[in-house]
């Protein structure tokens, strides 16, 4: 999960920086994300994982870090199973 | 004066009305000579409005948004600089009231703004980002216990009679360009060299000017939480909505002047229907929607208030973007119909049913952060965030 993150990041992050230098829990939107950039990162994420984040995801806090990321969209991913 | 009469004399909602009788006093001149509301300002500090919203704790009173939106739409009834003034300056101290209350430096000067009045202005503007205030070219340089900024900021509203600058920065030289900060600078902290003189269609006594900014000040001054949440937190709403309670108390007043107009004319005619009255009712309609949009913002943003998570998600944004886009579009149809309903005596200056200035005035809503860029960050976030589609929420 970790690596595909990490690959839509770098093609649709618009970083100024390599997403390879970043660690997993660095800020991303201190890292240069845009809230535009940041909106085609959770569609990237919806369609690579068939998924569709919930509106109360839908704030900085889930998308903050890599690991933030990990987390919301495994979160998900739990909730399906359990369904 | 015995208590009951001291205490309505007290209320908020009577110090507003006076201070709105100065500024109301002084608006055509202060439109004229696209000169700074002084007295209004001073009025302002007299009845001690400017500290309202700074928690009882510090000094202030505590007030609610929905209180300050009041004053701001008495305001602006009165003069529409004085009241966007007085909202700017709110928008500035929501900020130190949300995200000050855990630094000392921020904590004591809330302190000081109660107690002396202070009037605070914004630098977030600033020449090459293109009008985002999300970006940010300079940087501020921390140097030990001091820090230093220069800054082309291309607007800094009644800059040159305030008290105090928020300005926004890189927060280091090296940091991408949505890293930001924000530092509160004082007075006699920093100059201010005119760049670009605000000669405008409305709005004139904003004084809106450009300026060199360059300021040093301890690194206490710079607010511990990043500017990016300052900026979802506190400002995006405070603004919108301030902002839209000015502009509501514009169309307000423009259709107050189209009545007595209609009426005028309906006691001259002798028990006929003079030909404004039924735009009149149409105005009255279009007015009270304008209301319901703000309350419903309002009560929006006092429900969401205390979870930090909730005022930066996406539908709290695309919420408050709609209540800015319909109150900044909707009060130029409500100026146009008063002045359709009040003819030449509405367009021409020096009547008791002139316009001119509220028409020119609210033309300036739908430019103060471009609508065009709100609807595109709204249909960015139409992409992932469901529509509300909830009556009540």
């Amino acid at each position: 999960m970790n690596e595909t993150i990490r690959e839509l990041l770098t093609r649709v992050g618009g970083l100024p920086v390599a997403v390879t230098e970043l660690e997993d829990g660095a800020d991303l939107y201190a890292a240069g994300l845009s809230s535009f950039a940041s909106v085609q990162l959770m569609l990237g994420l919806e369609e690579a994982f068939d998924i569709e984040f919930p509106d109360n995801l839908l704030n900085r806090k889930s998308f903050a870090s890599i690991a933030a990321i990990e987390q919301t969209v495994s979160h998900i991913l739990k909730a399906r199973e359990a369904a | 004066m015995s208590l009951p009469a001291f205490a309505a004399d007290m209320a908020l909602s009577a110090r507003a009305h006076r201070v709105a009788t100065v500024a109301a006093e002084f608006a055509d001149l202060v439109d004229r000579d696209g000169r700074f509301p002084r007295e209004a300002v001073d009025a302002m500090k007299a009845e001690r409005l400017l500290g309202i919203q700074i928690p009882t704790g510090f000094g202030g009173e505590g007030a609610s948004i929905t209180e300050i939106a009041e004053v701001c739409s008495i305001l602006g009834q009165a003069c529409a600089s004085s009241a966007m003034v007085f909202a700017m300056h709110q928008i500035k101290v929501s900020s130190l009231v949300v995200h000050g209350a855990d630094s000392p430096w921020h904590m004591d000067f809330m302190r000081e703004l109660a107690g002396r009045q202070l009037l605070v202005a914004s630098a977030t503007t600033e020449a090459g980002i293109g009008g985002n205030m999300r970006n940010s070219i300079c940087a501020i340089e921390v140097d030990g216990d001091t820090c230093r900024l220069t800054k082309d900021a291309t607007v800094i509203s009644y800059g040159a009679h305030a008290d105090a600058v928020m300005v926004t920065s890189r927060s280091n030289e090296g940091a991408a360009p949505t890293d930001q900060v924000m530092t509160v600078f004082r007075h006699g902290q920093y100059t201010l060299q005119k760049t670009v003189d605000w000669d405008t269609l409305g709005m004139r006594g904003t004084c809106s000017d450009g300026f060199l900014f360059q300021g040093e000040a301890p690194s206490a001054q710079i607010f511990p939480k990043p500017f990016a949440e300052i900026a979802a937190q506190s400002m995006l709403a405070t603004s919108h909505l301030l902002w839209s309670s000015v502009w509501y108390g514009i169309a307000a007043d423009a259709v107050l002047r189209a009545q007595a107009f209609v009426r005028a004319a309906a006691r001259k005619a002798g028990g006929t229907q003079p030909p404004g009255a039924l735009r009149l009712a149409e105005a009255s309609n279009q007015l009270q929607l304008l209301k319901g949009n703000i309350l419903s913002g309002l009560k929006h943003y006092e429900d969401a208030r205390l979870d930090p998570d909730r005022l930066s998600s996406m539908g709290f944004s695309i919420a408050m973007n709609n209540v800015k886009l319909a109150s900044s579009e909707m009060i130029l149809t409500i100026i146009n119909q008063a002045m359709i309903i009040c003819g030449i005596m509405g367009y021409k200056n020096g009547t008791p049913y002139s316009l001119g200035r509220h028409l020119r005035d609210a033309h300036s809503a739908q430019l103060m952060i471009s609508n065009d860029r709100i609807l595109g960050n709204t249909s960015t976030m139409l992409l992932v965030q469901k529509p509300d589609t909830s009556l009540v929420g």
